[in-house]
This record gives C-alpha cells, structure tokens and sequence, in this order.
C-alpha cells in the first residue's frame, strides 16, 4: 500500500504577526514554526494506517522554503518513510489552487491508494487544497473526518457537522481524507525515532520540476483587523484586579445578585 | 453582476443560512438566482428563481452529485460568483464546484469593503482582502457574518431539477451527539476554559470559579480534543451554542469557532494574558493576567462575599 501525507509548516498561532513589507503576507522574521495542527492528526492517522496493513510505504510531502524540513523530520520521526520537500521560496505567494497544483503533480504517477491532509491550514484557512487534490487526480475525497477505519480497500469516516453531529460515510480507495482536529491523539516523537529520522530519505524536488500554475487568486492587502472598541481592558495586581472585577460583576451584572 | 446562493438542507430541514446567502448578494448589489437540494416542503422566504432537486433523490450527502447538478445550473444561469456558507457542506463542495470551473475560490469571507472580499487568516489576527482572477469565482460565507437585520420575505419562483443517479461517496447516515452530560444551552453563567489553562490539572481552578458565581463551567475545542474536558462541555459552532447572562472566558483566545457559539452573551469577561486576543473584541471586559494567578484570587473573594 502507498500513502501520501501532506503537512504545512506554520507559524505558532500565539504569535505576534506583523504585515510584510510587500503587504501581502505577515513578516517571517521573529516567529516559531511548527507542523500545522490539522496535519497531525493526518500523520498521526497515515502512520497508524500504515502499522495495521504492515507492508505499505508512507511519504510525507511538504511545500516551502528549507526552513521546513525541519517540520518534515518530526513527520519522519512519527512515523513515514521518506520525505519528498517541495522547494520553493515562494510557496506563501501560491493560492490553493497553485499549491493543490504541485501536489497532484507529484502525486499523479505515484499510484498512491490514500492521501491524508489536515482539513485546513491554520495561518490560511481555506479548506481547498484536500479536496482540489483529490479532484485533479479524479479520486473521491472524504472531508473533515473525526473517525477514520480502513478495511479491503474501503474507508468508513464519520465527518463532523456542526452541533456535535456526524454523518457516517465510506468510499473505495485511491481516495484522499482531511482531517479534523480531535480525529485521533498525535503521539509525541520518541528519541530513539527522532535519531532514526535523520536518516531517512528526505529529498528536495525544485517547484519547476513540477509544472507550476499562475494563482487563480490576488492578494490586495493584510492588515490586522480594524478594532471595533472593545471593551474596557484592565491590568495590574491580581489582586487589585479581582476586587475590580467583582465590582463590574455587581454594576453590570446580576450574576453576584 | 449575477450569483448563484447554494443553500444548505440536512436531515429534514432547510438551515437558516440561505438568508445570510441573500443578504451577501444585496450587499454586493448583485442579481441572484438560488440552488437547493432539499425538498418542497421546507423552501427558504426569497424572491427569486429557485432550483430545486430532491434530496431523496440526489442523496444528503453526495458531493460529486450535487457538484454536477450545480454546474449544470451554472450552465444555464451564467452567474460571475457562486456563492456557498462556509460549513460542514460549504467548504466540501466549494473547491469541488471551483476546480471543474477553474474558478478561484475565496474561503470564509467576513466583509465586504471596497467591492472586494476580505478573509480571516492566522486565528482571526489578520484579515486579506483578496481578488479573483477568473471571470468566475466560488465564494464561501462565514457563518454570521451576513445575518441580515430582518429575515427575507417572498416566495421563490421553484424550477425542478432533474437527478441523475451516480457518485463516489457512500452516505449511510447521522449519529447525533451523545446524550446525558450537561446543556449549557440552559446555563445563566458559564465559565469556559480555553487552551491557556495550560495542563488539565488547570481545569480544577475554572470549575471552582464556575462554582463560586453560581454557574457551570465550559471548555474551548482544544481543551475537549485533549480529553480534558468532556465534549458535552464544548461552546462554539460543533459543540453548543450558549446565550448565559455572564459568560467568562478564561485563556480562550478567541477563534471564531468559539465566538460563535458564545458571542450572544449578555456579558463576557475575558481574562487572557494577550491584550491583543481576538476574544477582546467582543469582550465587555478583558483583563490581562495570568489565569492561574487571577483565577484563584478572584475565586477566594467571590466566596468570601
């Protein structure tokens, strides 16, 4: 069996973010990177498929400058074979259509039976690049899955709705799943895996070996969002704080009443 | 300029957001025509032409079915954007519908400004005003972000819509959420813990201060995906919408999934250790601290009272 997981390297969303000086993404400068949320559980879900079929071969794939093999390794030390890094400098640039592009022409040849993504990157949000995916290599695609079980080449998922309900759905493979947070628990990398990760296959492919496309999409201007007042914001001693705040809680409220 | 609305049915029920759909193309001065698979029985209040194939027919969810079905009305209706809510169905068609268009789809737009569409990126801590380059383009809608000021009237004018039978995904149904657990729906005043508690030795300290102010206490989606919390405890767009008279939020940052579910409180205190957190925009008060200093503080004396 041949499984495919694609991550993104991302910010760490407790960042401070500033405009670049393009004004058309935030600053790199100054930020911790770490693997998207989303695309862990897609590992952690790729890498347990991988231990119940036994024979199968797991490439994790990731689009970026070289800043993000380093994101590529913890993959590799959770658990995938090899490697494939897309370079390219100017990844951010590229909308989901470009992206999901050089991925399916990576992934076009390869006959892989599963393609596992995380339903959503953190910094983007835009929830295409599974699915666009799965359309360009004409395989069915399964989103936002909470359950995965794979059996005789059929996938049975649950998909989560909004208020808490799933819908329970299967498909045949090859297909590709994105996944949503909650789907699985992503284990931590143990030492002895992370020594073995550094010695597994992790090869770069330049962008150009892969036939890029124009954006779809043009950025006109990032900007924080406009503050629209607020609230009142207070700081200082706990202490003096707490005292503050159960006088609001009086005057405002009639939760102390 | 002409859109095509994709309305949203499950389970028996037309969802409201068909009218956030209308409002999005009013505010775009737009012409609409709208797309429901679903049934006669529940059609949404529009006055326009409404596309209607049977869902018992085309499936409750069957995305490359509904894909074409769709793409032969875009045939017929010529639209410059169509226009989907960012859910659970929205964001599984849209990119199906933009591919075979080759359309450039816009993910959860927020706002209008300037003619153009503005999305959230990084946790709502930045926004991007963004632009199509194809004639056509898929559009997606946060959720809320368009509630109309008043509900839409008028009857739609009903073209059926022939199904034909085909797809890859097999659907075999709903499992509702777990029952017994606690309805926060209900609760006059919540205290939530978000990811900021740190560990989930944490939790203690926002259930004794839920305790204090009478309440129950609630949980952020991270908090519920690392089991600390039980799921029947989580506010926001998957776990339960809440609408107590006092709502805390402690070291919640403030996603929009969360803002959601909690943004009708009557009065939110926010207690973070970032002034800049998304959750202070909707705040009455946010206090910046460390909730493990303040929280136990604040506790002591509210019980002292």
């Amino acid at each position: 069996m041949k499984i495919l997981v694609c991550i993104k390297q991302v910010p760490d969303m407790e960042s401070k973010f500033k405009v670049n000086a393009a004004g058309n993404w935030y600053e790199e400068t100054d930020l911790a990177w770490r693997m998207n949320e989303y695309d862990e559980y897609a590992v952690e879900q790729a890498v347990q498929l991988k231990q119940q079929v036994g024979e199968a071969d797991l490439t994790v794939l990731c689009i970026g400058s070289d800043r993000v093999k380093e994101t590529m390794k913890k993959a590799l030390a959770m658990g995938c074979d090899r490697g494939a890094h897309i370079a390219d400098d100017a990844s951010y640039l590229k909308d989901p259509y470009a992206i999901a592009s050089l991925i399916a022409g990576y992934a076009k040849d390869k006959d892989f039976d599963l393609i596992f993504t995380g339903m959503q990157s953190q910094d983007r949000g835009s929830g295409q690049v599974g699915v666009l995916v799965a359309e360009m290599l004409g395989v069915p695609s399964l989103t936002t899955l909470v359950e995965f079980s794979y059996a005789d080449g059929t996938i049975n998922a649950k998909r989560e709705l909004e208020g808490g309900i799933k819908a329970k759905v299967s498909c045949a493979t090859p297909a590709l799943v994105t996944c949503q947070l909650g789907l699985n628990t992503p284990r931590y990398p143990t030492l002895p895996n992370i020594m073995k990760a550094k010695k597994k296959e992790l090869i770069s492919i330049p962008v150009a070996d892969l036939n890029p496309q124009e954006s779809l999409l043009e950025v006109l201007q990032v900007a924080p969002p406009e503050k629209k007042g607020g609230g009142l914001i207070l700081e200082g001693d706990p202490a003096d704080l707490a005292d503050q705040l159960i006088q609001i809680l009086k005057e405002k409220t009639t939760a102390l009443a | 300029m002409k859109t095509l609305l994709i309305a949203e049915y499950r389970d028996g029920k037309l969802f409201g957001t068909s009218s956030e759909l209308i409002n999005f193309a009013t505010q775009l001065g737009a012409e609409s025509a709208m797309v429901l698979v679903g049934s006669e029985s529940s059609l949404p209040s529009y006055n326009g032409k409404l596309y209607l194939a049977d869902i018992g027919e085309a499936g409750e969810f069957n995305p490359s079915l509904h894909k074409q079905l769709i793409l032969d009305i875009i045939e017929k209706e010529q639209p410059s954007m169509v226009v989907l809510p960012h859910s659970s169905y929205g964001w599984d068609l849209a990119p199906r519908i933009a591919l075979a268009l080759k359309a450039a789809q816009i993910s959860e737009v927020v706002e209008i400004k300037d003619g153009n569409l503005v999305v959230p990126s990084c946790n709502a801590k930045l926004r991007r005003q963004v632009k199509a380059t194809t004639n056509i383009s898929v559009v997606t809608l946060q959720g809320g972000a368009f509630t109309p000021a008043e509900e839409p009237s008028g009857t739609p004018e009903v073209i059926k819509v022939d199904v034909t039978a085909g797809g890859d995904i097999q659907f075999s149904g709903y499992e509702e959420a777990e029952a017994g657990g606690v309805d926060l729906s209900k609760a006059e005043i919540i205290v939530s813990a978000g990811r900021g508690i740190g560990k989930p030795e944490n939790l203690a300290m926002i259930e004794k201060l839920a305790k204090a102010l009478k309440g129950e206490y609630g949980a952020s989606r991270p908090v519920v995906d690392a089991e600390w919390a039980d799921p029947s405890r989580q506010v926001g767009t998957t776990g339960q919408t809440v609408t107590p008279k006092l709502y805390v939020a402690c070291g919640i940052s403030g996603a929009i999934q969360h803002l959601a579910g909690m943004k009708k409180s009557e009065f939110v205190l926010a207690i973070n250790t970032d002034k800049d957190a998304p959750i202070g925009e909707i705040a009455d008060v946010l206090a910046v601290a460390d909730l493990k200093q303040l929280v136990p503080i604040l506790t002591e004396k509210l019980n002292a009272l």
